[in-house]
Parts: C-alpha cells; sequence; structure tokens
C-alpha cells in the first residue's frame, strides 16, 4: 500500500481553470473521499492520479514516486468507474483476468487471484457470466473485483455508486466499507453523496470551484467546518444559515436574529466591524416547546416526518428553518412554538467571504 | 523544473492522432489533391495524348476554346435539367418514403431492406439495365407507354434526341431515392417522439403537426442534404456514359460526361481539364451561394 | 394510429399501397433483368412482353459462365474489390478511432479537407491519374485500381467508422489502459471487436463500391486481363451482335455479391447514418 501526495497540483482546459493549487497528502492505507458539487473539479483530480489526463503544473507522487510522467498503466493503480467500465464481450472470469493476462502471469496464478477475488465479492457462481447479463450491483462488485485482482498500490472510485437505486447504494457502501476494512488499501474516493462521504471516509476532502475547503474527518467537518461552503453541503438536512448581529458582550457574544435576542455564545470570537454575520445551526441542535426553555418564538409553517424522526419547517421572525426531532409532537400550520438553540453548537460566519469565525 | 519524460510524453501524446490517421491522409493527399492540383494545371497547357510533343503552357487557349464551343454550352443547360430533375423527385419521393417508414409496421423488417435495394447497385449496371428496360426490342417500358397513349410509337428514347436526357434521368431517380430516404429516415428518427404527442395533446392534427414540427425539424438536414447531393449528380456522369454516351449527337450530355467523352475519345487531356476545372468553378460558386443563403437564414432566426 | 376503426383501416390500406408500389418499382427492373436472363432464345422477342416467359433455360448463364471472358473479368472484380474493402476499411478503423477520441489541432482541417475531395468531380483527377499511372506503370493493373479505389473510399468509411467508435464509451479503453494495456492494445483487443457491425458495414459499403466503379475501370485498363466487370460487360453490350440472353445474365451475377452484402449491412448503415445525424 502506498501514500499519494498531491502538490500544488493545477489543471486546465483552455482558458477554463479546473484546479486552482491542490496540495493533499492521503496516508498509506487511508479511505479518503474527495467530496464536492458538480465541477468542482474532484474527478478531474481523480483522473490526474490515474493518469488519464495530465496536469497543467505542480507534482504527484504515489508512494513517493513522482508519477507525472507515467502513463495509468505503469502507476500501479486500478480504477473503478461509474459506468463499471466492463469489457462487455467478455466474461466475467476474463473481465476479471484481463490485466494478470497483460503482464503474463502464469495460468494457474491468474485462476488463484481470479478465485479469490470472486469469493471475497461473492461472485463465484457469476464467473462464466457476460456483463449484459448481470445487475447493477454484480457488475460493481465485478468492477471492484477487477481492481482486487491487481493488487495495486491504490484504488481509485470515481462515483461508483451512482447508476444504482437507493437500497442498492446503501448495500455498497456497506461492502466498499468492509472491503477497504479486510484490504486495508489506500483508496480515493470521489462522489458528489455528502452522505456516502460522511459513511465511507476515514478523511473527507470537500472542494468547490477547483480549490479545497477543507480536509479532516467526518465528524470534524461536521461540528467544526471552516466555511459556510463545508457547513451547508454536508449533514443532511442542512444547517440553517440565518441573518443576524453578533455583539461582544463582556467574556462572550450576544447574537440577535430579526431584531430579537437568538443565543449567547461563552466565548470569544473575532468578529466584524459592523456585526453582520451569518449564524449557522444545524436542525438537530434546536429544541422545540416551552420545556426546552426556549424563548425564541417560531411559526409553524410544515411537518414532514419518515417515522423515526420529524423535520419541522418554520419562519422565525421572517427566515426559514428546519428543526429535526425524534419526538412525535402535534404541530399545526400556523402554530407559535418557543425555540431553544443549542448554543455550544452555533457556528458564525463572516457574512462576506463565508469563512468561519474563530 | 523540467523533467525529461515530461518532453517525451508530450510529444506523443501530440502526435499519436496523426499516427492513427495518417496513412488514411497521406493516400488520400497521393491519389486525389496532388492530382486535382495537376489535372488544373492541364487546363493550362496542350496535352494530346496520343502526341508526344504535346505538353506546352498555352494559357488561356482551352479556356478560350471553351467559350465558343456549342457544346459545351449546350452540355452546361444539359447539367442544370439533370441535376435539378434528378434531386426533385429523388428529393420527393425519398421524403415520402421515409414518411412512410417512419413507424413502425408488421413486414417493416422486410419492406425496408427491399426498398433501399437500387441505392447498392452499381451504377453502370442500373445504366445498362434502363438502358434494355428502354430498348423497345427487349423492353417493356415504350411498349406501355405506347399503350398509355404518352408515345405515339413504341420507339427508344435513348436515340430520339429531344427525349435521350429523360432515360438517365429515370435511372438516376430510381437509384437516389433510398438515399434520400435513408438519409431522412435516420433524421426523422431522431425527433423525440414526445414532441409529437405534446402536439397532439394541444390539439394538432396529422398534418399540422407536420408542418409545424416535421419541416422545422428537417429542414437543417434536408438543406445540407439537397446541397452536397446536388453537386454530387452534377458530378456524376456514369448512368449518362453508359447509357447514351452523352449521345446522340451531344444531346443528353453533361459537363462531366463531356470532360469524360473529351478524354477517353478525344484523347485531349488539355482540353478535357479545362472543362473539368469550369465545372469546378461553377460548383464552388453554387455551395458559396448556398452557404450564404443558409447563413442568412440562420442569422434571421 | 388513432381515429375511427374505418378511418384506421382505410389509412393503414393506403400506407401499405404506396409502400407496395414503392416495393414493385425498386424491384421490377431486376425482375426483368432475371426474367430476361432465363428466357431461351427462340421465345426471346416473340413473347418478349410477357411478364412471365412460357419456358424458362439456364443456357444463357451456361454461355456466360463457359464460353466468354466473363469469369475472368468477374474473378478480376473480386480480387479488386475485396483487397479495396480490406485496405479502405484498416485505415478508416484507424483514422476514424483516431477522430473520435482524440480534438486534436488541425482535425478541423482534415475534416474538412476530407469532405471537399469528395466534392471535386471524379472527372478532374482522371486525367492526370492517368499520366501518373502511366509512368508509374499502373495502368492495366489491377494494383492501380485498388489505389484509386481506396482513396476515394475513405473519407466515407472513416465518417462511418467515426459515428460507430462515437457510440462506444471512452472508458473501456481508459478501464483497458488502467488494467495495463497501450491505448493500440486496447483499440484491437476492446474497442474494435464492439465496434464489428460498424467493420461489417464498411467492408460492405467499399467492397460494393468498388465494385460497380466504371469510369476509372474503363479508362485505366484497356486489357481484358486486367479488365474489371463492369468494363466487361459494357464493351461487350456495345459489340455489333449482341445477345441480350447471355448479357442479362452476367448482370444478374454481376448483381449476387451486391445484394447479398446489402442484405447483410443495410441495417447497419442506417444505424450508423442515425447516430452521425443525431450528432449533427
Amino acid at each position: 500500500m502506498a501514500s499519494i501526495e498531491i502538490a500544488n497540483v493545477r489543471k486546465g482546459f483552455g482558458a477554463v481553470s479546473v484546479l486552482k493549487g491542490i496540495d493533499l497528502t492521503i496516508a498509506s492505507g487511508e479511505f479518503a473521499v474527495l467530496v464536492g458539487p458538480s465541477g468542482c473539479g474532484k474527478s478531474t483530480l481523480l483522473r490526474l492520479i490515474a493518469g488519464l489526463d495530465d496536469a497543467s503544473g505542480g507534482d504527484i507522487l504515489i508512494d513517493g514516486r513522482r508519477v507525472n510522467d507515467l502513463p495509468p498503466r505503469d502507476r500501479d493503480i486500478a480504477m473503478v468507474f461509474q459506468s463499471y467500465a466492463l469489457y462487455p464481450h467478455m466474461n466475467v472470469r476474463d473481465n476479471m483476468a484481463y490485466s494478470l493476462k497483460l503482464k503474463r502471469t502464469p495460468a494457474a496464478r491468474i485462476a488463484e487471484a481470479v478465485g479469490g477475488a470472486a469469493s471475497k465479492l461473492g461472485l463465484e457462481a457469476l464467473t462464466e457470466r457476460k456483463p449484459r447479463a448481470l445487475s447493477g450491483g454484480q457488475r460493481q462488485r465485478v468492477a471492484m473485483g477487477r481492481a482486487i485482482v491487481r493488487n495495486p498500490k491504490a484504488f481509485l472510485f470515481d462515483e461508483p455508486l451512482s447508476n444504482l437505486d437507493a437500497r442498492m447504494r446503501e448495500q455498497m457502501r456497506f461492502e466498499i466499507r468492509k472491503l477497504h476494512r479486510d484490504l486495508g488499501a489506500t483508496s480515493v474516493y470521489v462522489t458528489h453523496d455528502q452522505i456516502e462521504a460522511m459513511t465511507m471516509a476515514d478523511r473527507i476532502v470537500a472542494m468547490n470551484a477547483g480549490v479545497i475547503q477543507q480536509v479532516g474527518s467526518p465528524l470534524e467537518l461536521y461540528d467544526d467546518p471552516a466555511n459556510m461552503f463545508v457547513a451547508g453541503f454536508i449533514g443532511s438536512p442542512a444547517m440553517n444559515f440565518l441573518e443576524g448581529q453578533a455583539k461582544r458582550v463582556g467574556n462572550g457574544v450576544e447574537i440577535i436574529v430579526g431584531g430579537k435576542a437568538f443565543c449567547t455564545l461563552p466565548h470569544a470570537l473575532a468578529l466584524p466591524e459592523d456585526g453582520h454575520v451569518t449564524v449557522g445551526i444545524r436542525p438537530e441542535r434546536i429544541g422545540i416547546g416551552a420545556a426546552r426553555g426556549g424563548t425564541a418564538e417560531a411559526v409553524v409553517d410544515l411537518v414532514e416526518t419518515t417515522g423515526a424522526a420529524s423535520v419541522v419547517h418554520v419562519d422565525l421572525t421572517g427566515q426559514a428553518m428546519k428543526i429535526f426531532t425524534t419526538e412525535r409532537l402535534q404541530l399545526a400550520h400556523g402554530e407559535r412554538v418557543p425555540l431553544a438553540f443549542d448554543a455550544g453548537h452555533v457556528c458564525l460566519f463572516d457574512r462576506a467571504s463565508g469563512e468561519r469565525l474563530r | 523544473m523540467s523533467h525529461p519524460g515530461a518532453a517525451a510524453r508530450r510529444r506523443l501524446a501530440i502526435l499519436e492522432p496523426w499516427l492513427y490517421s495518417a496513412p488514411a491522409l497521406i493516400l488520400i493527399i497521393v491519389t486525389t489533391l496532388v492530382p486535382i492540383v495537376i489535372g488544373i494545371s492541364y487546363a493550362f497547357r496542350n496535352v494530346m495524348l496520343l502526341d508526344p510533343t504535346s505538353g506546352g503552357f498555352v494559357g488561356l487557349d482551352n479556356f478560350r476554346d471553351l467559350m465558343r464551343d456549342a457544346s459545351f454550352w449546350n452540355a452546361l443547360k444539359n447539367t442544370v435539367t439533370w441535376t435539378a430533375s434528378c434531386v426533385a423527385f429523388q428529393f420527393l419521393f425519398g421524403l415520402i418514403l421515409a414518411l412512410l417508414l417512419n413507424r413502425p409496421f408488421p413486414g417493416r423488417s422486410i419492406i425496408q431492406p427491399i426498398v433501399f435495394l437500387p441505392w447498392a447497385i452499381p451504377t453502370f449496371l442500373i445504366g445498362m439495365n434502363w438502358s434494355w428496360l428502354l430498348n423497345p426490342a427487349i423492353g417493356p417500358l415504350p411498349h406501355w407507354a405506347y399503350a398509355l397513349g404518352l408515345m405515339s410509337a413504341p420507339s427508344n428514347i435513348l436515340a430520339d434526341p429531344n427525349y435521350a436526357l429523360v432515360g438517365p434521368i429515370l435511372a438516376g431517380i430510381w437509384w437516389g431515392t433510398p438515399f434520400f430516404a435513408i438519409t431522412l429516415l435516420a433524421a426523422l428518427q431522431s425527433i423525440p417522439r414526445e414532441i409529437y404527442e405534446a402536439a397532439e395533446i394541444d390539439g394538432a392534427g396529422g398534418f399540422e403537426r407536420f408542418r409545424s414540427i416535421t419541416i422545422p425539424f428537417l429542414a437543417p438536414t434536408m438543406l445540407i442534404t439537397v446541397m452536397l447531393r446536388t453537386i454530387w449528380v452534377a458530378n456524376s456522369p456514369e448512368l449518362i456514359v453508359v447509357m447514351t454516351k452523352g449521345g446522340p449527337a451531344d444531346s443528353s450530355q453533361i459537363v462531366a460526361s463531356y470532360v469524360f467523352t473529351q478524354a477517353y475519345q478525344g484523347l485531349n487531356f488539355g482540353y478535357a481539364s479545362a472543362v473539368a476545372t469550369a465545372l469546378v468553378v461553377l460548383l464552388l460558386i453554387y455551395a458559396l451561394l448556398l452557404l450564404s443563403i443558409r447563413q442568412a437564414m440562420l442569422g434571421s432566426r | 394510429m388513432r381515429g375511427t376503426s374505418l378511418s384506421r383501416t382505410v389509412k393503414w390500406t393506403l400506407h401499405y399501397a404506396a409502400l407496395l408500389a414503392y416495393v414493385a418499382v425498386a424491384l421490377f427492373p431486376l425482375y426483368w433483368l432475371l426474367r430476361v436472363s432465363i428466357t431461351p432464345n427462340d421465345i426471346l422477342y416473340k413473347q418478349g412482353m410477357a411478364l412471365l416467359p412460357s419456358k424458362v433455360t439456364l443456357d444463357h448463364y451456361a454461355t456466360v459462365v463457359g464460353k466468354s471472358d466473363f469469369l475472368l473479368f468477374f474473378r478480376n472484380s473480386i480480387i479488386v474489390s475485396g483487397v479495396t474493402a480490406i485496405a479502405s476499411t484498416l485505415l478508416a478503423t484507424a483514422a476514424g478511432y483516431a477522430f473520435s477520441r482524440f480534438g486534436f489541432r488541425g482535425k478541423f482541417w482534415i475534416v474538412g479537407l476530407m469532405l471537399v475531395t469528395q466534392m471535386f468531380p471524379l472527372v478532374i483527377v482522371i486525367t492526370p491519374i492517368f499520366s501518373i499511372f502511366g509512368v508509374l506503370g499502373l495502368t492495366n493493373s489491377l494494383t492501380g485500381l485498388i489505389i484509386i479505389y481506396t482513396a476515394f473510399n475513405i473519407p466515407f468509411a472513416t465518417f462511418l467508422m467515426q459515428s460507430f467508435f462515437d457510440g462506444i464509451p471512452k472508458e473501456l479503453e481508459e478501464a483497458a489502459m488502467i488494467d495495463g494495456a497501450t491505448r493500440f492494445k486496447a483499440l484491437v483487443e476492446i474497442v474494435a471487436p464492439l465496434t464489428l457491425p460498424g467493420i461489417v458495414a464498411t467492408v460492405g459499403f467499399c467492397f460494393t463500391g468498388a465494385w460497380g466503379e466504371i469510369l476509372f475501370a474503363l479508362l485505366l485498363n484497356s486489357s481484358p486481363s486486367a479488365s474489371t466487370f463492369p468494363v466487361g460487360l459494357l464493351l461487350y453490350s456495345t459489340r455489333g451482335t449482341v445477345e441480350f440472353g447471355p448479357m442479362m445474365a452476367a448482370g444478374v451475377l454481376a448483381l449476387l455479391p451486391v445484394c447479398v452484402f446489402f442484405f447483410l449491412i443495410q441495417r447497419y448503415l442506417v444505424q450508423g447514418l442515425t447516430a452521425g445525424a443525431v450528432k449533427g
């Protein structure tokens, strides 16, 4: 297993700059997830690591060795594509054996490796079938089998679960994670789905507009986002953002939203001159009901319930908010409810730059 | 910092596409481009095949002869008749056929290959086939035409200076209709079904749907196809060469076949090249005209 | 089609009637060719206009095969068309792949070049090619024809192959290259097998194109040993005494390879043209 280092990598297509100076180190055996919206450059970065495109600048190192000038086949990496890219005219066994055949591996070794991968992925019964006779999830596993057989230095995944339905996606997330635990392989996984990022990553690399926004463990990004992009992208339902005023009061900070008191933070922060801030609070950090000791009052708009939990849409002095609760509450449209905000989990952001205020 | 491998990899990345396309390109340049240039140069020289002393530069002499050559102007007139009739009818019959084949129906997989078959037949064979069909000694067409009152006597129109060109035109329509049908069918099938369904829900009848959906969608394809096809038909003398050799008395000669007979029978390569060059210039003007019309159409949208 | 039962029946009847007309027109000339070719000489002119002869015979075919040079011409045509088809397809596959996968500088000009060469009348290059080939000793040879036909077929063949390649996702080669293959190996082992219908269509198209070419064959070759089928048939038909029976029989024989190929590939041709048309 190998580490991957990205040093000041840039990539432009003509006049368009897709990656603007990426610095990243992925440790050996780590499962790193590149996550971000469409067009943020995550797939481009993955293709640069694979060697399918050339970087416009910067260095890419695999296992300490600079690979910028090496074609994909000399980089000893394996890739799982979004569309699986299985060879349609070969059966499952030949698909998995192809790379070994190219290296002129002896037949016995090939059989051993393919057999091992097949059993690890539950594909033994399917080895004679062609890809068109397989379901989406099965094709996914063959694509992974093809990668495993090579025993590469690193695995690259390009949105592999996007073409599966929700149930299959859940199952495959689990299986990929288990596989990673068994093999301990360095993996770079690209997705636009923040749930996949949260559940699968050792570390998440959040990207937007060709720049890394934040790198950290899933909970780090969740609890301690570096800016509004990360705060709003990670977590579902998304963090609430409200326009407000912040004022230094003693050793803490007083926050006003819509002219009414919102909450008071127990510690000091660097605040902007005019006091205009964006207040961020996650839906599950808001309490509904007088019992919580809430002072702010909001008007209920709509309640969505999934059975296990509910999302309550409210209006707080003209700004929309969502509240996440596992309590069964009977709330009617137009009802006024008191809200309590967990001061320990409020984030303040600079209104202009979106940067987190600390 | 420059790395030795980087330059090589960049060079390969640029060279790779050329390596794949080189063989095809070289062949085309050598056997098409070069001769075109040489061919145009012949127009300015006196090249008689059987005369070893020929080959001298004669400037615009060939073109002057061209201007005074009644046969050439006649051939030009015939070219317009030939091209316009062929393309117009090929388009009309091709469009009807494409519309008939557009929706699936039982038997389509058998009927479709059959109606497309004429396209695959070699032109010389079509020419000969139709020559025989029009020959009252062995073919039925003159007799049917006579029976229908179209002709005063069952004779061979290919031998009639007034109607000789009709023969190749008929053959050309028979041959060229499938090409239009295939192209128009492909374009028709790329129109999304939902648009028709939405129009139908909105209350549009069959003819109205054709007018407001099919035609606008097809228009760009039709224009390009007609333009390319016109040039192609104007350029192809095979049917005429095989059926009438341009006769009788040059009455069915078109410019392209005139070039051929000058080269093949008269062995006057210089003059033949001059005629061919004139044809190329005329076609270029035509193409530019159409393209500028198209530009104007697109601009005014 | 919606509407009342009656109007639907009327529509379908008209539909089929129109199609039947097209079928009849498409097949009649060929049918006539066949009919005359199997009509024995004694009733050939007497029953000239009958749609079905009262007696049939294969004598004319025997004449063509046994007593004339047609077998030689046939052989020449097969060689020329076959080699042309294979060579054109190979070159067009490579070029079509390049145009499909690479967006390289100059691509626009090359495609433009190919289009332009298609627009020039064939007749303008006839004379210079005759001279050049004469110098190179390629007149009266099958090789000369093969070279010309290959060059003329390449633009359209490349267009066909390119649209077939466009239908195959790039990820397949990328997966193969990551697995360890060079791009060329990926093309040969992974991508090309998947374009088999396209390759068959291109081979068929080039074969039929070369099979029927007459102008260059006529101009460049004057000796029977290098004559192809079209030349042979044309010269035969302009002889003093013309025998329609054997001539039509020869015509039917000329048709056979073409019809076979066409029925095999026409589906793919429409597919390829559709894909190209969708691209716009």
